[in-house]
């Protein structure tokens, strides 16, 4: 079985990944660019046709798959302690669905055109509602259980509403706009995405930063994390607050990228000795170069048509479940 | 001076008492057994105790103060909870779960001290549990499990250590065990309440038993007062031919663990 390795060691070699391929991210495209001409270029104030490569559409693009795969890696692996159910994923309390439904209305009724804004703001309205949603049907002080059923019912209801819109399209090509939006995509990424992106993100990841030590007492359960002095109310607040803000604005500008929250967790679990408040920082950084990995791969694959990342990162994710599905049979025999 | 004492606890679920004005105190280095049927309230009164469920009126007091005016964090490192069932949901391995134990001692960013892996070294010599320290605790027997999670419970250096059926599907050695740990820690100035379904292991281990029955205190006091042939057919509607005789073997029983 794979060890335990000292956090720093771990947190190091997991920095020097990411930032390899951060890097490698601003290199590879259709075209390749020194990277260095480039940055000379851009700090000589030179409006270079480099310069403009790097700093319109590298850059953008390598910082939100950083920041939206960095949320989805940390916020997968509070959602796994918090519900203490290696299946979740931070999609499962309507974050993700809700902003799907926030981003769709916004493309449906082409404010979106109008306002490069008016997109990400939807997403991030629909996220917190769908949370919030959840959060008050589930009840303050609900069990694991009936926040998990609340948040499939606001899932199914949002995806509900999202084929409603679809199916009322008014052209086929608001259809496509909305169905390869929902694919998951870093094409067309903007520094304005980002701004808008970030705010949102970092609220989120701000939330997170002091729960890790409860996430730890969780491991024993919830009356045992009580006795050891945890505001369980209090958590889940905060937790949910924290994924909404955070997810939200990474799928409302991203596209819906799944598989990242789910499956980094369990990748890294082993390396952090199984315990929930260590897996967040590691799960962040994982998630970053799992979604920076899968961008750089979808603009190396020779298609006519650039595959989107949300597709690469299904196609990668899905027989990883279906490997935990057949590990966990194995072990309840 | 008591440790811990609730005075009138009540508490009752959808019109239905689960406790009705129970008092109980707990002074230092005793262990108190709280003995009772199936449904006596036994365990929800630890609950109570532990602060995970709020009685619906009473009044609860650790040493002078009452608990409503002690900061959370603080009441953690006062009071430990053993809950009935414990389920580990990580694999986590032992020593990582006895570290557990010292986060009511722990700054928001602080990593463990000196202090705190002294106190974990010595758990786990104490409770047995060197040669499985790095073992995952789903791999562990029954026995090791619950002597883990109790070491777990006092690497917090708890004053009341709370423990609900911890013996509970243990074999008669690994009983001995969990009780004489719990026996050491009061002998170290400290102080238990556990519930026990054993009366033997109860009359020879714990200063004074409190039989709980319907949510009501039937008896408390030192174990030969409260383990009366009246008592237990009233509480455990179980009746004993010869019944004086059988409680005097059950309260003289001497209890010997084999060292290993």
């Amino acid at each position: 079985m794979l060890g335990e390795i000292r956090q720093a060691r771990l947190l190091g070699l997991l920095c020097v990944i990411a930032g390899s391929l951060f890097l490698a991210s601003l290199l590879f495209g259709s075209q390749t660019i020194p990277v260095f001409q480039a940055l000379q270029e851009t700090f000589a104030d030179t409006s270079s046709v480099l310069a403009l490569i790097l700093t319109e559409v590298r850059l953008p693009r390598a910082l939100i798959a950083l920041f939206a795969g960095a949320t989805l890696g940390l916020c997968g692996a509070a959602m796994q302690a918090m519900l203490r159910n290696p299946l979740a994923s931070p999609g499962l309390i309507g974050s993700a669905s809700g902003a799907a439904l926030g981003a769709v209305i916004a493309l449906y009724f082409g404010s979106a055109a109008l306002s490069q804004f008016s997109l990400p703001l939807g997403g991030i309205l629909g996220s917190l509602g769908a949370t919030l949603l959840v959060y008050l049907l589930a009840g303050r002080n609900a069990c694991t259980l009936t926040l998990i059923l609340a948040g499939v019912a606001i899932n199914s209801l949002s995806l509900a509403l999202i084929s409603l819109l679809l199916n009322l399209a008014p052209s086929p090509y608001a259809v496509q706009e909305i169905v390869l939006w929902m694919m998951g995509s870093l094409n067309n990424s903007s520094m304005d995405n980002f701004w808008i992106m970030l705010p949102g993100t970092l609220l989120g990841w701000i939330l997170l930063l002091r729960v890790g030590r409860a996430l730890d007492a969780l491991t024993l359960g919830e009356e045992t994390a009580q006795s050891m002095g945890v505001d369980l109310p209090r958590l889940r607040w905060r937790i949910f607050l924290a994924v909404a803000l955070a997810v939200g604005s990474a799928v409302s500008v991203t596209g819906a990228i799944g598989f990242i929250g789910l499956v980094v967790p369990h990748m890294l679990r082993p390396f952090v000795g199984y315990q929930p408040g260590r897996l967040l920082a590691a799960s962040a950084l994982g998630g970053a170069i799992l979604l920076l990995a899968a961008d750089i791969l979808v603009r190396l694959l020779p298609a006519q048509t650039e595959i989107k990342v949300g597709v690469v990162t299904a196609l990668v994710g899905a027989p990883f479940f279906l490997y935990l599905i057949i590990k966990s049979r194995r072990y309840n025999q | 001076m008591s440790l811990l004492r609730g005075t009138a606890l009540s508490l009752a679920f959808d019109d239905h008492a689960i406790l009705e004005a129970v008092d109980i105190e707990l002074k230092r280095g005793e262990m108190l057994g709280l003995i009772g049927p199936n449904g006596a309230g036994k365990s929800s009164l630890l609950r109570c105790l532990a602060g995970s469920t709020q009685t619906d009126s009473g009044v609860l007091q650790l040493g002078e103060q009452r608990i409503e005016d002690i900061p959370r964090n603080e009441q953690a490192r006062r009071i430990a909870y053993l809950p009935q069932q414990t389920e580990v949901h990580w694999p986590l391995s032992v020593e990582r779960i006895i570290e557990l134990g010292r986060i009511p001692h722990l700054e928001p960013w602080g990593k463990l001290s000196e202090r705190d892996q002294q106190m974990i070294e010595q758990v786990i010599s104490g409770a047995d549990l060197l040669p499985f320290r790095h073992r995952p605790f789903n791999t562990l027997s029954g026995g090791e499990r619950a002597r883990v999670l109790l070491a777990r419970a006092l690497a917090s250096e708890p004053e009341i250590l709370l423990a609900d059926e911890p013996v509970a599907a243990l074999d008669p050695a690994h009983q001995l065990d969990v009780m004489a740990m719990l026996a050491e820690h009061c002998s170290r100035g400290n102080a238990v309440i556990v519930v026990l379904h054993d009366l033997r292991l109860a009359a020879h281990f714990c200063q004074r038993l409190q039989l709980l029955h319907q949510g009501r205190t039937l008896a408390v006091g030192k174990p030969g007062e409260v383990l009366t042939p009246d008592n237990l057919e009233n509480a455990y509607q179980i009746h004993l031919p010869d019944s004086q005789s059988a409680i005097d073997t059950l309260l003289n029983i001497t209890w010997k663990r084999i060292p290993k």
